[in-house]
């Protein structure tokens, strides 16, 4: 059994929470304001996981990138995959807003998509 | 010139500016018109690409560019028109603006003025870092702007002075890119950017933070070579032998930002020496009538959700000038700081009723009390659990007409 001091990041106000963990179980100890900061220091304790943002070449657009997301948080230990197969990818002008780019990255179950809107020229 | 007439005209298009004249359209202002020197709308989101905007607003996070779409595509539905790639030369006090663009020269008659200019990065001549003058230092926003809008790679060894969010957030973005980022130096004893971008940027990636230290040396002959990190002491004073030179090419500065207003000064609007940002009463009225501020040119805020409502509050009551629906200030009384307050917003009270204040302390607090005295006596009173000089603090705060008639000026200070 440990304890464990998190920060809590869903909102700015940053909550410390202390946990105490027990192989798979997580014991909330105190420290968060709301029910979400509860959950997320859950989380973070047995299965860290985080969006990700980062953004793919675009081929004849007005901008040369399109900021991009993952449509769900990752696991941590995926981000470094994930941004691999991201930074290879190219698309071709028009994107919109919302439009998926990458289905199921890096078999993680996740999509990646535009979070720009980006003319073609 | 081509002549404009309208009721509000806003400078600046970011967050401020667009949430501004969405209020003020929704208060009733028919005309209202958004002037912008960028060639987009949305100001510096667009380059925000991280997530994180919008929680406490929309209760989901989106990312800074989905923000800005949300904004631009209310602003467009509703006929708002926006002057993109147009720079606001001067403004007088009978509310004329001259702006040029591709066009021409530009005069806008109006109401009422939003000012939403934003507000800039702090440089190395802010802080005085000695050494030579090689190319690769870069504010943190200016490498954003490079990474995430031209896709330009601003270097491969990297280090951050200052711990603001931007360079937070770059440190974070660098690393994603491939860079090595060697460390984030900063001289408080604390980090002055948002805890969740600590833990998800610096502490995710395994990036030292060095607290108490600064740069003392910055070395290159053509591109940087190294810069030299020492300690500091309580007063902030380098302590001999703590230095180390770090080899690097690329130095990035989140040293903070200041709030732009160099056309508020050019009409004389009074500004706050320690916000940086006009004088304002709780309409967001400045010291001239008419004239509103929002956004980060009247303080820099944390977060956009924050701002946002602030700007609507301000576009709201320009709306209600514009329509002559405000009723005249009888009296206007500043509000001042004591011990433990950094600054307030409003600086001045001119009507009773419930006032929003966002205020920032002085220093961390882990039980701190917030106070507003009149006559040396408590009039309001808070606990505070836990403060930040990096959280903005917002209160609501109910005050009388029958106080502010019996008091010259507030007094807004914090124990603990």
């Amino acid at each position: 059994m440990d304890e464990k001091e998190i920060t809590c990041i869903v909102c700015p106000i940053g909550c410390k929470i202390l946990v105490r963990r027990n192989g798979t179980l997580c014991e909330l100890v105190e420290g968060n304001k709301c029910k979400r900061g509860a959950e997320y220091a859950r989380s973070e304790a047995l299965d860290p996981r985080r969006m990700l943002t980062s953004s793919i070449s675009v081929i004849g657009g007005k901008w040369p990138l399109v900021s991009v997301k993952t449509t769900k948080p990752i696991p941590k230990d995926n981000i470094f995959t994930v941004l691999d197969v991201i930074q290879k990818a190219k698309v071709k002008a028009p994107v919109q807003c919302g439009q998926i780019l990458l289905k199921n990255v890096a078999d993680t179950g996740v999509d990646v998509i535009a979070t720009k809107t980006v003319g073609s020229t | 010139m081509i002549n404009h007439d309208v009721d509000i005209a806003i400078i600046g298009g970011g967050p401020a500016g667009l949430a501004a004249a969405y209020s003020a359209r929704n208060q009733g202002a028919k005309n209202v018109i958004v002037v912008d020197r960028n060639d987009w709308l949305g100001g510096i989101l667009p380059q925000c690409i991280h997530d994180g905007f919008g929680v406490e607003e929309t209760g989901h996070s989106m990312t800074g560019p989905e923000y800005a779409e949300m904004y631009i595509d209310r602003v467009n539905k509703m006929g708002i028109s926006c002057m993109t790639g147009t720079m606001v030369l001067e403004f007088t006090k009978n509310y004329n603006i001259i702006a040029i663009n591709k066009q021409g020269l530009h005069k806008i008659s109006t109401k009422a003025i939003i000012l939403a200019m934003g507000c800039r990065e702090k440089t190395r001549w802010h802080v005085m870092i000695p050494g030579d003058r090689p190319s690769g230092i870069f504010t943190a926003g200016v490498a954003q702007a490079f990474i995430n809008l031209y896709n330009i790679m601003p270097g491969k060894n990297v280090v951050v002075l200052g711990s603001g969010d931007v360079g937070l957030i770059m440190a974070r973005r660098l690393k994603f890119e491939g860079a090595h980022v060697l460390g984030v130096v900063e001289i408080l004893p604390f980090a002055s950017g948002l805890p969740r971008n600590v833990v998800q940027c610096l502490d995710d990636y395994d990036i030292p933070l060095y607290l108490n230290y600064t740069i003392t040396c910055i070395k290159g002959r053509n591109r940087l070579e190294s810069v030299t990190i020492a300690q500091v002491d309580d007063t902030l004073h380098i302590i001999e032998g703590t230095e180390q030179e770090i080899p690097c090419d690329t130095l990035l500065l989140s040293l903070g930002l200041i709030p732009e207003n160099e056309l508020s000064k050019t009409v004389g609007i009074e500004l706050d020496e320690r916000t940086g940002g006009p004088i304002v009463d709780q309409h967001f009225e400045t010291t001239i009538r008419g004239v509103f501020a929002c956004g980060n040119c009247l303080q820099v805020y944390d977060t956009v959700d924050v701002l946002s409502l602030g700007a609507k509050h301000a576009g709201q009551h320009a709306a209600s000038y514009a329509l002559n629906q405000f009723d005249q200030v009888r009296h206007s009384i500043p509000v001042k700081t004591l011990n433990g307050i950094r600054y307030i917003v409003p600086q001045r009270i001119s009507r009773s009723g419930v006032i929003q204040f966002t205020f920032r302390v002085e220093r961390p607090s882990q039980s701190a009390v917030f106070h507003l005295k009149a006559n040396g006596k408590d009039i309001f009173q808070k606990k505070l659990p836990w403060v930040n000089p990096a959280n903005m603090v917002e209160m609501k705060v109910k005050l009388s007409d029958s106080l502010l008639k019996s008091v010259d000026h507030l007094e807004a200070s914090l124990d603990g």
